[in-house]
């Protein structure tokens, strides 16, 4: 292993023409961490006896799960292979993976000039992938293709190669190989990253303008915010200023990353770093923010910047009632960190006191939602995902629906959907079952593209909803697990929607009411009546399950009274027994939920409300 | 006896019990239970302690055999008098049970009883009851049981189809426990009680009312009727998971508790506990009836349980370790509970509700009166009773006795 380079370059003193910006594009699995590994351990910064795997993915989730949801950014030292002298800066910038983060990902893109697209030899580009690879080529980012995983015996480096070629227009040759596993070509893609990316090109002298691509917050330092800066120089100790709010802050700190925070006198053109400030709040420290100098800063902010919009709500309620404040401070925490977090407080005649949250996608809602059970140990029940509706009503009146049982009444002109364009790849003997599934799902085909002679590219229009809605599993059972989905919101459609409502004992149950196309809704209850029927217990008395629309009843089940419950003996040797039966009964009585008068179990609503333990694309990992 | 023991503290190796346990003992009626855990074969549906090997060995190669059982047993009896001290009492009831008590000789059950008579004395009008196998007595035996003091038998009938009983694993051949009822009136025993099981795998409501009206025509004064509980474990239970033998729905078992109550009632006979009726108050099982008065028992074998002011305990269950501990002077005691005030008051709850008298209304809590007025307007609760201070079971009630129960307690 090589000794850290000598001469090198100090942050806020380092010539940007040795400043290389890039990022790795990669599908989970496809040995994104396991590269950064190597390059950490290659360039010196990680000494051998503190390796550990996956050494920047930091939170639980992220090793177990193998995503990186927040990204991170690490100077590296590297004294090219062909000239040994002249010490080099690689700004690795982590980004999340996954489609829910695309508006991350693009501004971790922003702040490159240069991409590793990494796609695992044995198995081709994932959708998720040729997304982000799209989104660099927006960027006008200098692509180094790179096929991983070399070393595995299934691996097929000329076929990807060659896709690989195709899809960004460079000779197969170009293409590298590596293992990240055992480090094989690692130096030769570090010496490539110096001789292809460009230099950054700022203004030395203009006001400083520095572009936020992540913003974390650590319980002890408070907001690290991650930046990028174009023009100018940020100097520690000065006051900065956040062109979107304009808000001021105290520089308290500043520095680079490698990998641990390192604290330097500034950061100059090109250069990556971190800032803290003191505050407590990410949201006052936006992902595509600029950062600029309180005394003569800039006036015109970097372009880019979007604030964050939840595509995704989900009622969270505690399954004990009594945990509704350690739920909301748990919330208030996790929005610390997430600034795409949304949620206000609404109350379920079925689930008590919860909130309403809005997320970024499903992944976003998965780990949140698991965030929550695990750091703060509280048991949930999230109600089924569901998209915003906008209802025109026939007055003119327009209401925005996070919530079905918001879903209006009265006379309605007009509902809008937000639809997404997808795109799916899989090998081309999946066509028709793909296309079968949009068409189910109310899709509309936009084009189709042959990336090699076996795998196909498949453009859709899709309601939102569809996806949300076990799309990804669907998908994944059709195609035997081959097919990789990516979607990007692109505007609402005008739909035939209703509310179907599930009533227990006559009783409406909100958390079980729902919004889907009117063709679908009969199937659909139907479906959950006849689930509700297995999963609640007789009762005392007999109790009707209905699905209606409106005042319209679509299915109907009926759960039988009970007519014994009773041991059939109880002498001196059962009564220690029975009364400790007993106990273990009212143990999960309390964890029934009294509708009206009908007992249902927590598992029913669980049961009925998740769609499924496999929902989201984030948890395709294995 | 279900086989498996529950959680516990240690019990002392003396068998002391804690103070407490004997204050005001003397209100209090005082039985023996003496378990006999030989069977000649095993049942497919019967979890009970109990043991087909006539020899068995504990620690220490201690022997436990039949022939030595009733001189074990009675070394438990007068360990039970050095535990209870000079408690004054004599003993109300003694039932032997099993497995099959009558795999003994009689004179072992009589000397077993005269364990008790010699260390605690029997009170005048002592209820001495033994289970018994209708194919493992004779005229002859039951004299011999009679003349030693024994005054009321409970044979096994179980069923009178022969496909029922099969499914069972009972061997007696039908018409063999009727025959049993009028050997034992002839030998002098004035109560006698047939046990009956419903809702066995492949029996019919009419198998059911026919069982039924062959225990009415043998004339006994109390009948027991239980629906099957699949135990897990059990031969029957395997049976049923393999998909051999169908599980009898809830609802059929329902039918068949309406059944027995419509047959046994049009014969005179009155329900006491929920799977318990009598032609009398005199032909009611004392002994069972201190189970669910919290009355103080002291169960004698192995896997026994006693209850004594408070405080529940349980034997060793395997014949060789119960013997050993007793050939050594230790009790066999393998475990006990000291009830709390709260355990007691919804021990009383959940065993008074299954008594035709039920509970009295002033031992429930506000959230427990609650459930009760609901339990009353559901219909699951006598209205008389109720006025009078009393919660009582309906019929319906009844076959919903423990959803009640779990209401009542809060």
């Amino acid at each position: 292993m090589p000794a850290t380079p000598s001469h090198v370059p100090e942050p806020s003193r380092t010539d940007p023409a040795l400043i290389r910006n890039f990022c790795i594009i990669a599908h989970i699995d496809h040995g994104k961490s396991t590269l950064a590994d190597r390059m950490l351990q290659l360039t010196g910064v990680v000494e051998q006896r503190q390796m550990r795997a996956q050494y920047l993915d930091r939170m639980d989730i992220e090793r177990e799960r193998g995503i990186t949801i927040k990204s991170q950014a690490v100077r590296l030292p590297w004294a090219p292979t062909h000239d040994p002298g002249n010490t080099h800066i690689l700004n690795m910038i982590d980004t999340p993976g996954h489609v829910d983060f695309t508006y991350e990902v693009s501004r971790s893109l922003a702040a490159c000039e240069g991409t590793i697209l990494l796609v695992d030899a044995a198995q081709g580009i994932e959708a998720q992938t040729l997304a982000n690879l799209y989104l660099a080529m927006e960027n006008d980012l200098t692509i180094i293709p790179v096929l991983n995983k070399i070393d595995l015996p299934a691996a097929q480096p000329e076929k990807f190669a060659d896709e690989l070629a195709n899809l960004i227009g460079c000779d197969p040759s170009e293409v590298l190989k590596v293992s990240a596993k055992t480090g094989l070509g690692v130096e030769a893609l570090l010496d490539r990253a110096v001789e292809k990316i460009p230099a950054p090109v700022g203004v030395a002298d203009a006001p400083a303008r520095a572009m936020i691509f992540d913003s974390v917050y650590d319980s002890y330092r408070g907001v690290v915010t991650y930046v990028r800066v174009i023009d100018g120089k940020l100097n520690r100790r000065e006051r900065i200023r956040m062109m979107s709010t304009g808000a001021t802050h105290e520089l308290l700190e500043i520095g680079t990353n490698s990998p641990e925070m390192l604290p330097a006198d500034g950061l100059g053109v090109g250069e990556v770093g971190y800032l803290i400030t003191g505050v407590k709040d990410v949201r006052q420290s936006k992902v595509g923010d600029t950062v600029t100098s309180q005394v003569k800063g800039a006036t015109e902010a970097l372009g880019g910047y979007k604030d964050p919009k939840p595509m995704v709500f989900s009622g969270l309620y505690p399954l004990d009632g009594s945990d509704y404040p350690e739920l909301r401070e748990a919330l208030d925490k996790l929005q610390l960190n997430d600034a795409a977090l949304v949620y206000e407080p609404e109350t379920s005649a079925a689930l008590g006191f919860g909130f309403r949250v809005g997320f970024l996608g499903l992944l976003h809602l998965d780990v949140i939602r698991e965030r929550l059970e695990r750091e703060f140990g509280l048991d949930l029940i999230a109600t089924a995902p569901n998209v915003v509706y906008r209802v025109i009503m026939e007055d003119g009146a327009e209401i925005t629906v996070t919530n079905p049982s918001e879903f209006p009444e009265g006379k309605i002109a007009e509902v809008y959907e937000p639809v997404v364009r997808a795109t799916i790849l899989a090998p081309t003997e999946f066509i028709g079952a793909i296309m079968e599934l949009c068409q189910t799902r109310r899709g509309a085909l936009l084009g189709m593209d042959y990336l090699s002679e076996d795998r196909v590219e498949i453009r859709y229009t899709l309601p939102l909803a569809e996806i949300v809605f076990d799309f990804f599993d669907q998908l994944k059972s059709k195609t035997r697990g081959y097919a990789s989905l990516d979607y990007e919101p692109t505007g609402e459609q005008s739909s035939s929607l209703v509310k179907v409502d599930i009533l227990l004992h006559g009783d409406k149950v909100d958390a079980f009411s729902a919004i889907t196309h009117k063709d679908q809704a009969y199937a659909y209850g139907v479906r959950l009546v006849a689930k509700l029927r297995e999963l609640i217990p007789r009762q005392n008395f007999e109790v009707p399950v209905q699905a209606a629309i409106g005042s319209r009843v679509i299915a109907r089940e009926t759960i039988r009274a009970i007519r014994k419950d009773v041991l059939a003996k109880c002498y001196g040797g059962d009564i220690s027994r029975k009364r400790k039966l007993l106990e273990k009964q009212k143990e999960g009585k309390k964890r029934m939920k009294m509708v009206g008068s009908v007992e249902v179990p927590q598992e029913a609503f669980i049961a009925v409300l998740s769609s499924d333990d496999s929902s989201g694309p984030g948890k395709s990992k294995k | 006896m279900p086989s498996a023991l529950p959680d516990g503290e240690p019990v002392p190796a003396d068998g002391a019990l804690p103070a407490s346990a004997l204050a005001g003992a003397a209100d209090r009626p005082l039985g023996f239970y003496l378990h006999v855990p030989y069977c000649a074969t095993r049942c497919g549906y019967c979890d009970f302690n109990t043991y087909t090997a006539t020899e068995l060995r504990g620690t220490g190669g201690v022997l436990a055999s039949r022939d030595n059982y009733a001189d074990t047993l009675a070394d438990e009896v007068r360990l039970a008098r050095k535990v209870l001290g000079d408690d004054p009492r004599e003993v109300r009831t003694v039932f032997v049970g099993g497995g099959t008590p009558t795999l003994l000789a009689a004179s072992d059950l009589v000397r077993m009883l005269h364990a008790i008579r010699e260390e605690f004395g029997l009170a005048k009008d002592a209820e001495v009851t033994t289970e018994a196998n209708p194919e493992t007595v004779d005229p002859a035996y039951l004299a011999e049981l009679r003349e030693g003091g024994f005054n009321r038998i409970s044979f096994g009938m179980q069923s009178a189809r022969p496909h029922v009983l099969k499914i069972l694993d009972r061997t007696h051949t039908p018409g063999r426990p009727e025959a049993c009822v009028a050997e034992a009136r002839a030998a002098g025993f004035a109560h006698v009680n047939l046990d009956l099981i419903y809702g066995t795998p492949g029996e019919s409501d009419d198998d059911w009312r026919a069982s039924l009206d062959a225990a009415l025509g043998a004339g006994p004064d109390h009948v027991s009727a239980y629906a099957l509980i699949v135990e897990e474990g059990t031969q029957l239970a395997r049976r049923i998971r393999r998909g051999e033998v169908p599980m009898t729905d809830d609802d059929v078992h329902a039918d068949r508790y309406l059944i027995t109550e419509e047959v046994l009632s049009g014969a005179g006979f009155e329900w006491y506990e929920v799977s318990n009726w009598a032609t009398s108050e005199a032909g009611r099982c004392l002994h069972n009836e201190l189970y669910w008065r919290g009355a103080d028992w002291w169960g004698a074998g192995p896997g026994a349980h006693s209850h004594v002011g408070g405080v529940r305990w349980w034997n060793v269950k395997h014949p060789g370790a119960y013997a050993a501990a007793l050939a050594e002077g230790r009790t066999p005691g393998a475990g006990r509970e000291v009830l709390a005030a709260e355990d007691q008051r919804v021990e009383r709850i959940l065993l008074e509700l299954r008594l035709r008298e039920g509970v009295p209304l002033s031992l429930l809590r506000e959230r427990g009166l609650a459930a009760a007025r609901r339990a009353l307007a559901e219909g699951l609760l006598q209205e008389e009773p109720y006025g009078a201070g009393r919660a009582v079971l309906t019929l319906r009630g009844r076959l919903l006795a423990d959803a009640v129960v779990r209401d009542l307690v809060d």
